[in-house]
């Protein structure tokens, strides 16, 4: 009987490489890379179902630091990159690696901390608290610590830059005490870690408030331009890879630009957490510093 | 012409000379007793005859023609002539029909059913018929001594080679498969049979060849020959 | 406990991650096998300078991380990469590709061993019955059937709880390229810890029943020999 069964599983099998062949012939699949930040809010599940279903498409998610989203972009494996670091996003744009930068959303990073604020950062603004936290953490690294994402990520490209903003070089912050973690993991994660040891973090808006439930942590700085974060999306350049879906990726872009798209994205959360996760781009582009370019509807470039 | 036909033959394995300068002939259809104490060289000998292994010196002609030394393809069709059973036998993991047959459907001449009737003719003239289906590996050293023996057979080869055939069973087995091996006797098989029982040698051999620490100190009929120790 | 729960309910997204696990890795074992079992029996029956190196060589790659061989086949598929016409990242074949690739030293090593295991006097009974040196080899592969059926489920096996080179080439896809392991570590990094026990508890009774599998096939071989 065993020895039917082992046959009925070669069988098995042979079959299903047989049928992974067949997948070649798909229905029309557009790839996009994000960050696990968008990502685990569940927005982009909301708008792949919406997506999927208006254009008899499907939307394949990659997600990881912005880091490799970005290398996915530069390698052709996907056709369209949504992230949310503007120096590496214009740099991918100046490359001729994408075709434009289309502004989609915006939320504000928070600096998260234990509730009884060891460090006494409340009413600072966001370089300001860090450089304090810093002071204290070298001083007490049992009382305060931070925890950095450490991951290349879009977070932590923004932690770096406040440090810079600061008036520090951060290979000197990094390595500096006990008090600076690094989790090298993504934005839950890295939450989760900061909870455990009741220390400060950067987080985006979105996956804290997701997590909100299961932390301790408080916001204590939620606004200032140096939190401001902003969402953009960016078509790979068919002329530097030609096999990317150009036509389905511009397609892809302006239904999130339209009224449509940036209703779902406004409203996305209010069922869960009472509040929106994210505010749409448009009417705000000023605001989050985005030329009328990139916040026009539809997406003027094209792929010919 | 002798079928077979070795001169100055000899084997060493590095520094140990396991035969040394054998010469001897066996004739079609003759019974040649090949006797000597265990580790006197007799399976070394017969490997060699079967083109198992290589001499280190010396030939083997085999139908008159030179087999020691020739490429492999050639050592296969002399090979095939011939089939040899081992000490101790082994089984394939099969049935005894899928064993006994095996030398046929190596040799992919006969079609499944002449293969499946000279099998159970084979069967049937060892002592063991309607074995076909049975699982090799769940017989007696007795019944594997004898399918070896079928598995041979069942090939009509012109030179049979047995070693020790009945060195590892109990009297009630041995004494049915020397009975078996009369019956061959009567065959235009020839035969080598490699033993160190000289009550089966008088039995069933025509002539004996006294092998002794690798060298053969006597041939002749087996009336004639008195051994050295 | 809710994994038990969650697991009972059968819930269509588990369902489908799981089916989709074990034909992903079904399939690669099977590829690898195709390519490795005779790949094995030559490596087994030629004699030739630097046999013993190879093997040793083989026998090290047993445990090659899972993400660095992921980070390799990525290399090696991406667009920008020697195969990248092919198409295969992010998508399952690519995955069966990769999971191939990884547990092609098992395979080979163990069908080696296997080989081995055989032993002279069945080698030297198939010869003396007239075999050729293809039909020797076919014959001991025979013999030693057993064994290489265990070498490839035991690739099955591995390829099933890897998640290195699933995630890194298959993207951890909902609905196309999500997979048990990559599951698990996606919904640790959410926190959704029940969920993930739920999907780790099915990928060991996979692996149980599997292994039990095996143990029957060979137990019952064993005892006849």
């Amino acid at each position: 009987m065993a020895r039917n069964f082992l046959k009925m599983a070669l069988v098995l099998m042979a079959l299903s490489v047989l049928c992974s062949a067949a997948w070649a012939v798909d229905g029309e699949r557009l790839k996009v890379a994000t960050t696990t930040s968008l990502q685990d809010t569940g927005l982009l599940d909301l708008i792949k179902d919406k997506f999927d279903e208006k254009y008899n498409v499907s939307l394949d998610v990659v997600s990881g630091g912005t880091g490799i989203a970005i290398q996915y972009g530069e390698r052709g494996d996907v056709d369209v990159l949504m992230v949310h670091d503007k120096e590496r996003e214009l740099k991918f744009i100046k490359d001729e690696q994408g075709l434009e930068r289309r502004c989609i959303a915006y939320n504000y990073f928070l600096l998260v901390g234990p509730k009884d604020d060891p460090a006494g950062i409340k009413g600072m603004n966001a370089s300001s608290a860090m450089a304090r936290i810093m002071e204290k953490g070298l001083a007490d690294p049992a009382k305060v610590m931070f925890v950095s994402r450490g991951d290349n990520s879009g977070t932590h490209a923004r932690e770096k830059l406040i440090w810079k903003k600061a008036g520090y070089n951060y290979s000197a912050v990094n390595t500096s005490g006990p008090w600076y973690i690094e989790a090298g993991q993504g934005m839950g994660a890295t939450l989760n870690m900061a909870n455990e040891k009741q220390a400060y973090t950067i987080s985006d808006m979105s996956t804290f408030m997701a997590y909100q439930g299961n932390l301790t942590l408080v916001p204590i700085i939620d606004g200032g331009s140096d939190l401001l974060n902003v969402y953009v999306a960016m078509a790979v350049n068919p002329k530097k890879h030609p096999n990317v879906n150009c036509k389905l990726a511009n397609e892809f872009i302006n239904y999130l630009v339209s009224d449509e798209g940036q209703d779902l994205i406004a409203s996305y959360g209010t069922e869960k957490f009472g509040t929106p996760l994210f505010s749409a781009a448009s009417g705000s582009c000023e605001l989050i510093g985005c030329s009328a370019a990139e916040c026009a509807v539809p997406t003027s470039a094209s792929c010919w | 012409m002798a079928l077979l036909e070795i001169s100055s033959l000899g084997k060493s394995y590095g520094k140990a000379e396991i035969l040394k300068g054998i010469d001897l002939t066996v004739e079609r259809g003759e019974i040649l007793g090949l006797i000597g104490p265990t580790g006197s060289g007799k399976t070394t000998l017969l490997r060699l005859v079967n083109l198992l292994d290589e001499p280190s010196t010396g030939r083997i002609l085999f139908e008159d023609r030179e087999v020691s030394g020739r490429p492999e393809r050639e050592k296969l069709s002399m090979r095939r002539k011939m089939a040899m059973v081992f000490q101790k036998p082994v089984m394939f993991k099969a049935s005894v029909e899928e064993n006994v047959s095996f030398g046929l459907r190596m040799r992919g001449k006969a079609d499944a059913e002449e293969m499946r009737v000279r099998t159970k003719e084979a069967l049937a003239a060892m002592g063991l018929p309607g074995y076909e289906s049975r699982d090799a590996n769940t017989l007696s050293g007795g019944e594997m001594q004898r399918i070896a023996l079928a598995r041979a057979w069942v090939l009509q080869p012109e030179l049979l080679l047995l070693d020790e055939p009945t060195a590892n069973l109990d009297p009630g087995s041995a004494a049915s498969i020397d009975g078996l091996l009369q019956k061959l006797a009567d065959s235009r098989t020839a035969v080598i049979l490699a033993t160190h029982n000289m009550q089966q040698c008088r039995k069933l051999a025509d002539r004996v060849a006294v092998l002794q620490a690798g060298r053969l100190v006597a041939v002749g009929k087996s009336e004639e020959i008195a051994l050295p120790w | 406990m809710r994994a038990l729960d969650l697991i009972a309910s059968r819930d269509p997204q588990v369902v489908e991650i799981t089916l989709r696990a074990i034909f992903i890795s079904l399939s690669s074992a099977f590829l690898a096998g195709v390519i490795c079992i005779p790949l094995g029996g030559i490596i087994e029956f030629r004699r030739f300078w630097g046999k013993r190196a190879l093997i040793n060589l083989i026998q090290t790659f047993y445990s090659l991380p899972t993400v660095t061989v992921g980070l390799l086949v990525f290399l090696l598929i991406s667009r920008s990469g020697p195969l990248g016409g092919l198409n295969l990242l992010f998508s399952p074949s690519g995955m069966i590709f990769g999971q191939a690739i990884l547990v092609s030293p098992i395979m080979i090593g163990l069908t080696i061993t296997a080989l081995a295991g055989v032993g002279s006097p069945v080698r030297d009974t198939a010869k003396s019955l007239g075999a050729t040196e293809m039909q020797i080899i076919i014959t001991v592969i025979k013999e030693a059937r057993v064994a290489v059926i265990a070498a490839v489920l035991l690739g099955f096996g591995r390829a099933l709880s890897e998640v290195g080179v699933a995630m890194m080439i298959g993207g951890n896809i909902r609905g196309y390229t999500r997979v048990l392991t990559t599951a698990i570590a996606l919904e640790t990094s959410m926190g959704n810890l029940e969920l993930s026990m739920a999907l780790g508890i099915i990928l060991i009774c996979i692996s149980l029943a599997v292994n039990l599998l095996l143990n029957r096939f060979q137990g019952r071989q064993e005892w006849r020999s």
